[in-house]
């Protein structure tokens, strides 16, 4: 079952979150990062720079001077190099697009651990001391309270990774929103923002339970702009944290 | 007892809907049970005089029947479509171009009429449609790969098709066309792919061009100075939002779309006449009788296809013609529409764009888009976008589905013009998706959100508010009984009051509203209706 978990997401999820119009929203980008990472990263490398004269973080392309030029050479390929055909609606393609635009307004403020690190030390560091599943899943293991980090390889470079170690708040990925609400009775209740509107809230719950909350009957609710995680900096040597980096860039959702 | 004869002819008089004539259209307040154009009347107000249901009984409401459509939906073709009804007899158009003939108590289908685009379509933000003009048994449909065709309103039969542009260069006809006496008018949409717009007026009988309006005047045309070199070849100025008409000025009013390139203004300096304006023109000959720039060399997309809506009011103590215009720019602006004289012009929204509008009517702009990225507010969707406001004459009250405090960082680049290929020069990036939202709502408060806002034409201020968590695409209606109804984003179809904001009524439709709602009467019971999601949600008290 585990090549259906994410071939799915890909053919369906796309057209859901394919660039609209003529604008782009974080979630296109992410949409796009995703697919970038899975299908291009291979050769261009994460950050874009890896085949020579290439380097797609530039918003320059030499073969490409429009953003339908470029989708066209995302679905076509370029002839007489190794740059192969890949069979992408519009709509994935555009969302590639939007992330390759994103890579060159993106402000790198950390660069990838120049040691590569070892995964299985990492594994026991994030399994053992790091208590990352305290919060985190992977696999069937660990709490819902935060993040899924199955696959967590597929959609994040090393570079960011490593930032969201050391600097948790410094990006906080939509889907990673947590919410905290008081109820009338004064009783708290809180986890990850699923959904809302005008007159509800949708999350769940460490436990994985599902929480649907009526807003008028919350005494106060707050979607939160920090994060509950830690830092690790200081916390893990130089050479754990490139440990910890590298087992978590090898998770690519096939523990289940 | 009745003879046979006289039986079968009383039958098919019953069955036979009566020809609706301009007359009719021209005086649609006459016959409120009927919703004749896009906006109910001419003048654009979208109000209608049934009073049936009322702030009491609302609560009351209860869903009648709905129409789903027959083939899922495309990703991004929403539901748009501002349903026609005459006479008991609904017409609606399901994305992108199916035209269904419905009886409007019942929801049960007379006829469908399926017309298939060329596979050269291209749109920029949907396979979407407006909805549907009427003249005489004819009805009207601009058909997304650029033509505007006639049906037969009786069997759905195609009468005539006419072409507007061609498909492959981006030309497509989103809009609801508007019966002006004897003619249909319309006009291209494309503003992303460099078409070269204008709005025309086509014979009703044969589809033949009546006039032509270039948006983007040609050379030697007034206006031209306004395009540097060849910029105007690409200038775009499209037309996809419908306009209105004051039959005692003989005066047709329309908005125009953004100029093209979208977010490089370097490669057209100067103010690119008649792009983000609102054109007055002389109904019987296109002639340009006035216009207003609302967003001069716009190089945030801000797009004037709003309704223009007429309204006779005092201002400041005397009679005056005005248009009450809530732009996307995020300024609501009164005009004189007999001679275009700017009146008021204030925020609705967050803007950052510009400082304020001066004494003559000018913004006064902030800065222009870069490739570094310039932060805008409101956002590339704007403080409103083509989904249609509301005029109550008896609260005195402009209705706006506002987005509130929404933002992009809007990248300008370098960008050939290619036939076919989008021509924006740039992109926006914004936290609220433009077109259709997140199945799941994350966002923090401050990334934006939805208002239906009531305010006063004579200050610009704010009466009162409603707020929704999310934005909203939905049109407004008012009503003579104080009710005003709209939807949003999030699937809630309400009912408000109309002096007041508060919620009298509400209906989860589990889709989003993105069009404008109509009431109507049949038999002597109100409805209330509105696509929403993919499917048409038609109310009614409770009996």
């Amino acid at each position: 079952m585990s090549c259906l978990r994410f071939v799915f997401p890909l053919l369906l999820a796309a057209p859901l979150f394919a660039q609209e119009g003529h604008g782009v929203t974080p979630a296109d980008i992410e949409r796009g990062g995703q697919v970038y990472m899975t299908n291009c990263a291979a050769c261009h490398g994460p950050d874009g720079d890896t085949v020579p004269n290439v380097n797609l973080a530039s918003n320059r392309f030499r073969h490409a001077a429009t953003d339908q030029e470029l989708i066209g050479i995302i679905q076509k390929g370029i002839p007489g190099t190794p740059m192969p055909p890949g069979n992408y609606t519009d709509a994935q393609a555009g969302v590639i697009v939007a992330y390759l635009h994103s890579m060159a307004t993106a402000t790198k403020t950390v660069r990838s651990s120049a040691n590569p690190g070892d995964a299985a030390r990492g594994k026991a560091i994030v399994e053992g001391s790091g208590q990352c599943r305290t919060c985190h899943r992977i696999g069937e293991e660990g709490s819902f309270a935060g993040p899924d980090l199955s696959d967590i390889g597929r959609s994040r470079r090393a570079a960011d990774l490593e930032r969201s170690l050391t600097d948790p708040d410094a990006e906080i990925r939509q889907d990673n929103r947590t919410v905290r609400a008081v109820r009338g009775d004064g009783s708290k209740v809180g986890g990850l923002l699923l959904n809302q509107d005008t007159y509800s809230l949708q999350l769940i719950d460490a436990a994985g339970k599902l929480v649907s909350l009526d807003k008028s009957k919350l005494r106060e609710f707050e979607i939160m702009k920090t994060s509950p995680m830690p830092s690790y900096k200081g916390k893990l040597s130089d050479q754990e944290l490139a440990d910890v980096v590298s087992y978590l860039a090898s998770l690519k959702g096939g523990s289940r | 007892m009745i003879p046979r004869t006289a039986t079968l002819a009383l039958l098919l008089a019953a069955a036979l809907p009566a020809q609706v004539s301009f007359d009719r259209i021209l005086h649609a307040d006459r016959e409120p049970q009927n919703w004749l154009t896009y906006s109910g009347a001419l003048d654009g107000q979208r109000y209608s005089k049934l009073t049936q249901i009322t702030p009491a009984n609302a609560k009351n409401l209860e869903l009648k029947w709905v129409l789903q459509t027959r083939t899922p939906a495309e990703p991004n073709s929403k539901y748009e479509a501002t349903s026609l009804v005459v006479d008991g007899v609904m017409y609606t158009v399901q994305p992108p171009n199916m035209v269904v003939a419905l009886d409007a108590a019942s929801g049960r289908i007379f006829w469908t009429h399926a017309y298939t685009p060329s596979p050269a379509a291209r749109l920029c933000c949907g396979r979407v449609n407006h909805g549907l003009a009427i003249l005489g048994n004819t009805l009207f449909m601009g058909t997304i790969d650029g033509n505007l065709i006639a049906l037969d309103a009786r069997d759905g039969h195609q009468i005539w098709s006419t072409v507007l542009g061609k498909p492959e260069a981006g030309y497509s006809v989103t809009l609801a066309p508007l019966v002006v006496k004897n003619m249909v008018i319309a006009g291209p949409a494309g503003g992303e792919y460099g078409i070269s717009g204008f709005l025309a007026a086509y014979a009703a009988e044969t589809g033949k061009e009546v006039w032509r309006f270039n948006t983007v005047p040609k050379p030697g045309e007034p206006g031209h100075e306004t395009w540097p070199g060849d910029s105007w070849m690409h200038g775009s100025g499209s037309i996809w939002n419908t306009g209105t008409y004051d039959p005692d000025l003989n005066v047709i009013y329309w908005g125009v779309g953004n100029p093209g390139p979208d977010w490089n203004g370097e490669v057209r300096e100067g103010d690119n006449l008649y792009t983000s304006s609102v054109i007055a023109l002389d109904a019987d000959t296109g002639n340009l009788k006035w216009y207003y720039q609302f967003t001069p060399h716009d190089e945030f997309d801000f797009d004037s296809t709003q309704v223009p809506v007429l309204a006779d009011i005092t201002w400041q103590g005397s009679p005056r013609k005005v248009m009450l215009f809530a732009n996307r720019n995020g300024f609501f602006y009164v005009l004189d529409r007999v001679t275009g004289k700017f009146l008021l012009g204030k925020p609705f929204v967050k803007v950052t764009w510009a400082t304020g509008i001066d004494a003559d009517g000018k913004p006064i702009r902030v800065g222009h888009s870069t490739p570094e990225g310039m932060l805008v507010y409101p956002n590339n969707q704007g403080g409103t976008n083509w989904y249609n406001p509301a005029y109550s004459p008896r609260t005195g009250l402009f209705y706006i589905p506002s987005w509130m405090d929404t933002s992009s960082i809007n990248y300008e680049r370098r960008e050939p013009y290619k036939e076919g290929n989008q021509f924006n020069s740039g992109v926006a990036t914004h936290d609220v998706a433009a077109l259709v939202p997140a199945r799941n709502n994350k966002r923090l408060p401050e990334a934006g959100w939805g208002a239906i806002q009531a305010v006063d034409p004579h200050t610009g201020g704010v009466k009162w508010q409603f707020k929704m968590t999310d934005v909203t695409d939905s049109g407004v209606l008012a009503t003579a009984s104080d009710v005003v109804f709209a939807g949003g984003r999030e699937g809630y179809f309400y009912a408000l009051d109309a002096k007041t904001g508060a919620v009298l009524w509400k209906s989860m439709v589990g889709g989003q509203v993105s069009a404008g709602p109509v009431t109507y009467a049949v038999d002597g019971k109100q409805y209330v209706s509105s696509p929403a999601g993919n499917a048409v949600f038609t109310f009614g008290l409770r009996e």
